[in-house]
């Protein structure tokens, strides 16, 4: 039989490693608050329609992840989609008249952010709101648009 | 006839006694007088039998099923052009379903027939008896810490078996086949709930725990105390372990599906 110390040195080594793991999996695997707090910026964005875009989806630029979808609300007047993003502070020199538009990470693939740097010389603070937005393209509505077209060739 | 449906009575009285028995044997290992301070490195002993030694096939089954769900997975949204989405396939399935279940039987295995064995043969050598005769209560002194080392170590073996397994799938899917680091964790993330897939997977691992451990102390204590009970009760442990996990956990599962 092993000796007491070592066993109770390594059953706590075991009850250890449970908790890391129980840490690592909220953290690293259901993401439990990774942007959230100090280390990154809250900005605002307007969108006519969002799609399937969900929250903690990335925020980039130029494809670069820089961010996450932190809220999506509706405006109760406007009836349009208020999405709150948390940016990285590195980012903090984003032009003020920077867009925003929703794309889709391949055919079937997750909505995510991407925001376009404009030319402004203020920068958007903490509690910005971008307004200058592309809604998400819906497949559906593409299709119908374009059956519609071919349709209407035909007479 | 009659004595078809006799026999079938014989049946299921003998299984409404077995289940009677085995009820009041985990009442009474559960509810000793609860002198805990001295029961406690008892229980730490036995963690080490049951929790650590099995740490070795946990960790190496794990890192195994994670790495053969990426190739599986990516082959098969490859043709959809959707491998991003690999890290929450992973995720999901381990978190949800295999970690539990998997660790489950391997559990049963390794750590129930150990138990069953061990206290099988303390049964057949009475020295379960001959604790009795010096007023030590071998169900305080060699069930419960046995019992409670089972339902301690269960949930830590899952979680170190679906971290691993996570591992695993980003070794094979990110290192390997290429996919984006930043998409595996992100759409991971997008798609588990703590509240809904971790720790309902961790509630599954516990009542695993309990389930099997309880079956492999009774088949342990209510052994055939001779060579061959030994093994046949270890066989029994294994068997009914296994089972008791599979269909525990679709009645699990239907429960968490179900909003609970």
């Amino acid at each position: 039989m092993v000796n007491k110390r070592i066993i109770e040195l390594l059953v706590g080594l075991f009850m250890l490693a449970g908790i890391i793991a129980m840490f690592v999996l909220a953290l690293k695997v259901s993401g439990l608050s990774m942007y959230s707090g100090h280390g990154s910026f809250h900005v605002d964005a307007i969108f006519d329609n969002i799609g399937d875009l969900k929250v903690r989806a990335p925020v980039t630029i130029a494809g670069v992840r820089v961010g996450e979808v932190g809220s999506i609300d509706i405006d109760n007047r406007t009836f349009k989609a208020t999405v709150g993003m948390r940016i990285d502070k590195k980012q903090d020199k984003l032009p003020a008249d920077t867009t925003a538009k929703i794309l889709t990470a391949g055919i079937i693939g997750a909505n995510y952010i991407e925001l376009i740097p404009g030319y402004a010389e203020s920068n958007l603070k903490e509690g910005g709101l971008i307004t200058d937005t592309q809604p998400a393209i819906i497949l559906e509505t593409l299709i119908g648009q374009l059956i519609y077209k071919l349709g209407g060739d035909k007479k | 006839m009659i004595t078809w449906i006799e026999s079938l009575g014989r049946i299921g009285l003998l299984f409404c006694e077995r289940a009677g028995v085995s009820g009041l044997f985990l009442l009474r290992t559960v509810f000793r007088r609860p002198r805990i301070m001295r029961l406690f490195p008892l229980i730490v002993e036995q963690i080490y039998a049951v929790g650590v030694l099995s740490i070795i096939i946990i960790v190496v089954s794990g890192l195994f099923i994670g790495m053969v769900l990426a190739l599986q997975g990516y082959n098969i949204l490859e043709r959809f052009g959707a491998v991003e989405q690999l890290g929450q396939l992973v995720a999901l399935s381990v978190v949800r379903e295999l970690g539990p279940v998997i660790g489950g039987l391997l559990f049963a295995g390794r750590a129930g027939s150990s138990l069953t064995a061990e206290i099988g043969l303390m049964q057949a050598t009475e020295q379960l008896a001959s604790m009795e005769m010096m007023a030590v209560d071998p169900l305080w002194r060699v069930i419960a810490p046995r019992f409670w080392a089972g339902v301690v170590s269960m949930p830590i073996l899952i979680a170190i078996f679906c971290i691993i397994a996570v591992f695993g799938s980003y070794l094979v899917g990110v290192e390997w086949l290429g996919v984006d680091a930043g998409q595996f964790w992100s759409n991971m993330q997008a798609s588990v709930n703590f509240r809904i897939d971790i720790i309902n997977g961790i509630i599954k691992g516990l009542m695993f725990g309990i389930v099997i451990t309880w079956i492999a102390v009774y088949q342990g204590y209510y052994v055939v105390p001779t060579a061959a009970g030994i093994g046949r009760a270890t066989t029994k442990t294994v068997v009914y372990g296994s089972l008791a996990v599979l269909g525990l956990d679709f009645i699990l599962t239907s429960f968490m599906l179900g909003g609970w």
